[in-house]
């Protein structure tokens, strides 16, 4: 498979959240704003292509029985250990996102990518493939974080010195105290609200970009629907 | 081919090296990070109390004169008391965490009481509220927890101690009663708890905890 194909798969075609609808727990809970989203989304891209990598680096050693229990056990040493790092370095953050850290083992987005593409492929073409899905997913988490935290509470990057410091707090664009968003948006269903319309908009692209493609055949049932609407 | 139990050695032997590689990665992290986390854990701490009690009001070591209480009526789980001292002369206390009974879950609040009964003022450190309702208490919402600062029992009168629905004088917020009302209540608590043991708050020898401060 060529890079080509790997990060446009990653990003699109096989987007993690949007197509595989994997690691749902963290995608629905933390993104409640687009920072929140942002935090989680790079912790787990940064497992993703850690894991990708080992794995595939010891994929010739490791016998067919315990493969499994090698990916988890890798996994979570990573987690743990980027967990513990989070803590040290970004203590704030560390501190909204604290509970979910640890789920990143429970994504099966790591797992599935180490068994779906690692364990089969080399090790920079598994790195590329994590560095990918775990874009793909992040940004899939700050949308929705983004729109969810825009509907709910009227800002947008709010919560921004945690991550890049005190100075780009002025960043955050708000409606003001005044603004009563919809709390909808904010509670887990605004999350499935939120991801049900994302999925849905992605497969209008992909509808669109699909008749593009085979236009010459599409064009007459496009004029009979007209017709008859 | 090998024989099978020679297999299952193999693959017992496989699993039990990536066991040993991923503990040691563990550890190796562990080491690396404890004393930056413990710092970090420290100064978030010191940064929401001093939030309450300026800096300058205090000379001591507020990380080391602690004393820790129980008081099953006030708070489930125990309590940290800080003292802060300018000079020897006691300035405040500060309870952390004391638990409150939420909506949705526990409510750790820190308190501060100075020396003469009035509130230095409460933080949230953390709850479980629902989002938009009874997050308000968070002072990161609403400024709604900063209304306690000065108070004290007299001030307003003890049975004025309630939310304004239950005929006392604090806010309540739209949709979420519960939450304000008990935030309310343990604060009422703390000051008459604080109004008994003053004395022995202030002169029990400091026994600083082994773990890092709640924050």
């Amino acid at each position: 498979m060529s890079y080509r194909e790997i990060i446009r798969n990653g990003l699109w075609g096989n987007n993690q959240a949007l197509v595989a609808l994997l690691g749902l727990c963290p995608l629905l809970a933390v993104s409640n704003t687009l920072i929140n989203g942002l935090g989680l989304g790079l912790a787990t891209t940064l497992v993703l292509v850690l894991s990708n990598g080992t794995i595939s680096f010891i994929r010739h050693w490791v016998r067919q029985e315990v493969r499994l229990p090698v990916f988890v056990l890798v996994i979570a040493s990573f987690v743990t250990a980027v967990e513990l790092a989070m803590n040290a370095w970004f203590h704030d953050l560390h501190k909204i996102l604290g509970i979910f850290i640890p789920l990143i083992v429970t994504n099966c987005t790591i797992v599935g990518r180490a068994e779906a593409f690692a364990s089969r492929n080399p090790v920079p073409q598994s790195m590329v493939d994590g560095l990918s899905m775990g874009a793909g997913f992040t940004l899939v988490l700050m949308t929705l974080g983004g729109l969810r935290e825009f509907i709910g509470q009227g800002t947008i990057l709010s919560g921004i010195h945690l991550m890049f410091g005190e100075a780009s707090r002025a960043l955050t664009f708000s409606f003001g105290d005044d603004f009563h968003g919809l709390i909808l948006a904010i509670l887990p269903p605004g999350a499935f609200f939120g991801l049900g319309l994302l999925i849905a908009l992605k497969q209008v692209i992909d509808k669109r970009n699909a008749r593009r493609a085979s236009a010459p055949q599409a064009e007459p049932q496009t004029t009979t629907a007209t017709a008859e609407g | 081919m090998a024989s099978p139990s020679k297999n299952i050695l193999l693959s017992a032997a496989i699993l039990g090296i990536f066991g040993v590689l991923g503990a040691t990665l563990v550890s190796l992290t562990w080491t690396a990070t404890a004393e930056r986390i413990a710092l970090n854990q420290q100064q978030a701490f010191l940064r929401n109390v001093y939030k309450l009690i300026k800096h300058e009001e205090i000379d001591n070591e507020l990380l080391k004169d602690v004393i820790t209480i129980h008081s099953p009526a006030l708070s489930k789980g125990k309590i940290q008391v800080y003292r802060a001292r300018k000079q020897g002369e006691p300035v405040a206390v500060v309870f952390s965490p004391v638990q409150s009974p939420g909506y949705a879950g526990p409510i750790h609040l820190m308190i501060a009481v100075r020396a003469d009964g009035s509130l230095a003022g409460v933080r949230v450190l953390s709850h479980l509220e629902t989002p938009g309702l009874g997050d308000k208490i968070d002072d990161s919402r609403t400024d709604w927890i900063l209304d306690f600062e000065g108070k004290s029992l007299d001030d307003p009168p003890i049975e004025k101690w309630k939310v304004k629905k239950d005929g006392g004088v604090f806010d309540q917020f739209t949709g979420a009663t519960i939450t304000p009302r008990n935030i309310v209540a343990t604060v009422r608590k703390t000051l008459e708890y604080f109004g008994k043991e003053k004395e022995r708050l202030f002169k029990q020898p400091a026994a600083p905890p082994a773990e890092p401060p709640f924050h």
